[in-house]
């Protein structure tokens, strides 16, 4: 049991701009939670207790964007010390929802909400981890989910590479025979140019897809633009639609951009 | 000790079990606090501003990332603002669901705070797998109450972090009869175990702390107030949302990214106490007898008594999901049709940690032209401080640094501070 305990894996939480909800994944695993420390060494997690932020590690779990002065030279530091760097959720892949002050003027809406602007330490861009550093695996999805978090634990035990799904939401939707919201209700849904990994849980409600989870691979963002255009979406709308949640990751950042040149017209 | 009137500084880089990230500043000359100061330097995300030009029906998804820990105080208080705004009358199905669905984060974040955060501190735990070692039932317990309150949110909203399911008018969807069924059992088979909680809660020995302070919560004539009510506080005003500037201020320290709320030019108490010496009478007989019997005297001036009122309040909620779903019915519509309408919208919450208030300003197209939210935390802020003043004098300053710091900690995690929502995590610095 000792020499189990020995070899027991390192593992690091980091918390960088977010709203601590990708850290829940692990904190709302229930009993299994105690499972899973059973099988890992937890040395850091603030949240949950084990404060060591400079100690070697052998996977670093990293929530939140960087945002602050000192998060460009703590990420550093975070990278220094893990062997295996996995950035989770949508903060720490794309920037989160606070990116969407990369295009306004931050030193303006600092100077509006607070009276001694001088005191705030903010960058005017939030960026995400791989921005920063090298990031060994990046699993996205505001927030991820418990099952996820476990796969990906379970894979690095096993000694194996996670696997990512890239894949759109439809295919996971189409799979559990939802009616598509946007073929049978005419619903502006981000469904077809979003990563799977939720199980179409808004589609699941007969909603629209607001694209959490971010870009999927080959997303064709043109045809979804026009056929959102088809549906009557204002310009400014379907800029919306991609400029939420993951507004910085690339795909979505271009999509938008090319939906702005309607605006302007 | 020997030396009453040192000078002396401690340096607590971290503080943990708290959510996000903060800082307190203590500095004792002379035997006396020259400067406390918690300071909150969670980086500011702007949420007030990026929601500018935002149409109505992103709201709710947008206000849930404020908070990964209480997203549906954020989306409901919304929802309410924005149905009030816009004369939207609620089905009785869709008023009762809100309810429910809000019992559910309740009851998980409640749950989370006692056994991963709070408890540890008493039985001399870094952590809650440490405490699981001594207290193996209670922390499995607590952790399988979790995981209901998580499944509640679940059912109304697909995911308990972030959920999707509700919409301005209501929810998006109806949960199925059959898994009403099941939750119904599970929520039965938790009302022992929750009493259970509270009779363990109440056994854990706690600092004896006497403070005057001014309880705020929302009050309701009928209900134990939680996702509807009007503002009321234990001086006996009593107000309704949209009155809310003209009795609280926010203001600006240097020292925090989250504003500082005063009542009266005072600092004043949110949260599960407050609610608790508030609304005490409006809890049903049994969950008042279990009190009684807890020894529990309301109202309590003692901020310690924070985690048993937690304990009070998830089988609060526990009841009230269950009296709620009793007869459910699948409704013909989960939501109403909605037409936005211009003008100022606020609405007001209970969430875990206390009064949500939010207020936006909406144009005819049904877009946000500017808004404001006032979270629980931040509200709190200014009363940690002065508790964290009282309490250490109560304690006594000439404790080695190390017990000061472990008292400071627990009466700062006594207020559950939600940093992510006031802007989240604490160091400790104390100079003396």
């Amino acid at each position: 049991m000792d020499a189990q305990t020995a070899v027991k894996p390192r593992v690091a939480v980091h918390k960088f701009s977010s709203c601590d909800g990708c850290q829940l994944a692990l904190l709302n695993l229930g009993e299994d939670l105690l499972a899973l420390a059973a099988r890992v060494e937890l040395v850091h997690f603030a949240e949950a207790g084990p404060l060591d932020p400079d100690t070697e590690v052998d996977i670093a779990f990293v929530e939140g964007s960087v945002s602050t002065p000192e998060d460009l030279e703590r990420i550093q530091q975070v990278r220094r010390h893990s062997r295996m760097l996995i950035a989770i959720g949508a903060c720490a892949t794309s920037g989160g929802i606070q990116a969407l002050r990369n295009g306004a003027d931050g030193a303006e809406w600092v100077a509006r909400i607070y009276s001694h602007p001088e005191a705030i330490s903010s960058l005017a861009h939030s960026t995400p981890i791989a921005s920063h550093v090298k990031v060994d695996f990046e699993l996205w999805g505001c927030p991820v989910s418990g099952p996820q978090m476990l796969a990906v634990v379970n894979a690095l035990l096993l000694g194996v590479t996670p696997r990512a799904n890239a894949d759109k939401v439809c295919t996971e939707c189409k799979r559990q025979g939802y009616p598509c919201v946007m073929v049978s209700r005419g619903v502006a849904c981000m469904g077809p140019v979003t990563r799977a990994g939720c199980g179409a849980l808004c589609p699941g409600l007969g909603r629209d897809c607001y694209g959490c989870y971010g870009p999927a691979e080959n997303a064709n963002t043109d045809a979804l633009a026009t056929q959102f255009d088809h549906l009557g979406l204002e310009p400014q709308a379907i800029v919306h639609r991609f400029q939420s949640i993951n507004s910085q990751a690339p795909v979505f950042l271009a999509a938008a951009d090319k939906a702005r040149m309607g605006c302007d017209e | 000790m020997s030396d009453e009137r040192r000078s002396v500084a401690i340096h607590v880089p971290v503080l943990a079990r708290v959510e996000g990230e903060g800082a307190l500043d203590l500095r004792i000359d002379d035997g006396d606090i020259s400067e406390l100061r918690l300071r909150i330097f969670e980086p500011p995300r702007f949420f007030e501003k990026f929601l500018e030009g935002r149409h109505y029906a992103e709201i709710p998804d947008m206000v849930a990332r404020i908070c990964g820990i209480c997203p549906v105080a954020y989306q409901v208080t919304a929802a309410q603002a924005l149905e009030q705004l816009f004369g939207v009358e609620l089905s009785p199905w869709a008023r009762a669901m809100r309810r429910v669905f809000y019992c559910g984060e309740w009851i998980q974040s409640h749950s989370l705070h006692i056994h991963l955060l709070a408890a540890p501190d008493f039985f001399g735990c870094n952590n809650a797998i440490e405490l699981a070692k001594i207290a193996p039932d209670e922390v499995r317990r607590g952790l399988r109450i979790q995981a209901l309150g998580n499944a509640l949110m679940d059912l109304f909203g697909a995911r308990s972090v972030h959920p999707v399911g509700v919409r301005i008018g209501g929810f998006h969807g109806a949960p199925s009869l059959s898994r009403i069924q099941d939750m119904r059992d599970r929520l039965r088979d938790a009302l022992p175990e929750a009493e259970a909680l509270i009779r363990w809660a109440a056994t854990i020995p706690m600092p004896q702390d006497d403070q005057a302070f001014v309880s705020v919560a929302l009050r309701h004539p009928g209900d134990y107030a939680i996702e509807r009510g009007g503002i009321a506080a234990s001086d006996g005003l009593l107000i309704e949302a949209h009155d809310f500037d003209a009795h609280f201020a926010e203001r600006h320290e240097p020292h925090s990214t989250a504003l500082f709320s005063s009542y009266r030019g005072q600092p004043y108490l949110v949260g599960p106490l407050a609610r608790l010496n508030l609304n005490h009478d409006r809890l049903p007989e049994r969950i008042q007898a279990l009190l009684a019997e807890s020894g529990l005297a309301l109202p309590s001036r003692n901020l310690f008594h924070s985690l048993v009122a937690r304990a009070v309040e998830i089988l609060l909620a526990l009841q009230e999901a269950l009296r709620l779903l009793e007869h459910y019915r699948l409704p013909d519509s989960p939501w109403v049709p909605v037409t936005p309408r211009a003008g100022i919208a606020t609405g007001c919450t209970e969430a875990p940690r206390g009064l949500l208030w939010h207020r936006y300003e909406m144009d005819s197209d049904g877009c946000v032209v500017n808004a404001r939210i006032v979270p629980p935390t931040s509200q709190n802020q200014a009363r940690i401080e002065e508790d964290l003043r009282l309490s250490l004098l109560n304690f006594g300053l000439d404790h080695a640094d190390e017990a000061l710091r472990l008292h400071c900690e627990k009466v700062i995690r006594n207020y559950d501070p939600c940093i992510s929502c006031a802007t989240h995590f604490l160091r400790l610095n104390v100079e003396r």
